[in-house]
């Protein structure tokens, strides 16, 4: 693993239906995560994916490329921008992870990861230090 | 309503235990659109040399979202939920979460501060085994837009 290189890339779809499951599975049952009305009446273009659900669909493919979930020491990321979930249809990201650090006194590497919906990012500074293969 | 700064310090009594299941860890990975065979199958997760399924890097916010709700929800602490962002999320995990894990979690208000009529809340969970032993760190931000 060197500094630099792409480690995975993924196109990740969701649908209305996704972020249903998400809050049944994570508790969060905010409203803005499935009713268009209140998502409009805070200022919202429509429904938002949950931060936390782009957050943990994003590193599974840093946990696919390592292949144990057990490595992801940290994971931090900011939310910089909501993703509209139109209703038909989905909305895509796309997720490019890369090695943005290796320390091999610890064995641990820093993986960034680029996570954009047209173009755009929607998480900053999203980065997951992690365990090297031994 | 307005997000009281004397929040900031408040370090909250140890929660309740949360037992981890293997149903809501592989439910979890599922809403998340994770595979991995760590998260459903003791034997994989075992050849990877963990004692049960562990959970996916993110599944603590389950855990810590309920601590959380000690502040965020208390209506003295005036976090309107209506008005509230994610602004970030972090984890440190000190070991890997896993079904039959019985976790106990202590919440810390790191700090309340504003900045052009924007309150960021700032929370660390620290969440244990029940015999101590730590597990993982949460810490998250809320932005609470001021009113009009």
């Amino acid at each position: 693993m060197n500094v630099g290189d792409e480690l995975a890339r993924r196109e990740i779809a969701v649908d209305r239906a996704r972020l249903v499951r998400y809050a049944g599975a994570s508790g969060d049952f905010n409203p803005i995560h499935w009713n268009d009305r209140v998502a409009r009446d805070v200022g919202l273009p429509g429904v938002i994916a949950h931060g936390m659900w782009t957050m943990g669909a994003a590193v599974d493919v840093v946990v696919d490329a390592l292949g144990d979930p057990g490595a992801v020491l940290d994971y931090q990321v900011r939310f910089s921008r909501p993703v509209p979930v139109p209703d038909p249809g989905e909305a895509v990201l796309t997720v490019v992870a890369t090695v943005g650090a290796v320390d091999p006194q610890v064995q641990t590497a820093r993986v960034d990861l680029q996570v954009t919906l047209d173009g755009q990012r929607v998480l900053g500074k999203a980065q997951a230090v992690v365990r090297l293969p031994a | 309503m307005r997000v009281d700064p004397s929040f900031a310090g408040r370090v909250y009594p140890p929660t309740g235990v949360y037992e981890v299941a293997r149903t809501a860890v592989a439910a979890f990975a599922e809403a998340t659109g994770a595979s991995h065979s760590a998260y459903t199958d003791p034997a994989a997760a075992q050849a990877l040399g963990h004692p049960d399924v562990i959970a996916p890097p993110t599944f603590a916010v389950v855990v810590a979202q309920a601590a959380e709700a000690q502040y965020i929800a208390d209506p003295a602490a005036g976090v309107d939920f209506s008005r509230v962002v994610h602004a970030d999320e972090r984890f440190t995990h000190h070991r890997p979460i896993r079904a039959g894990d019985r976790l106990v979690t202590v919440l810390h208000v790191e700090s309340v501060t504003e900045r052009a009529g924007i309150s960021l809340v700032s929370t660390r969970c620290e969440i244990a085994d029940e015999s101590g032993e730590p597990v993982s760190t949460v810490r998250s931000t809320l932005a609470v837009r001021g009113e009009g």
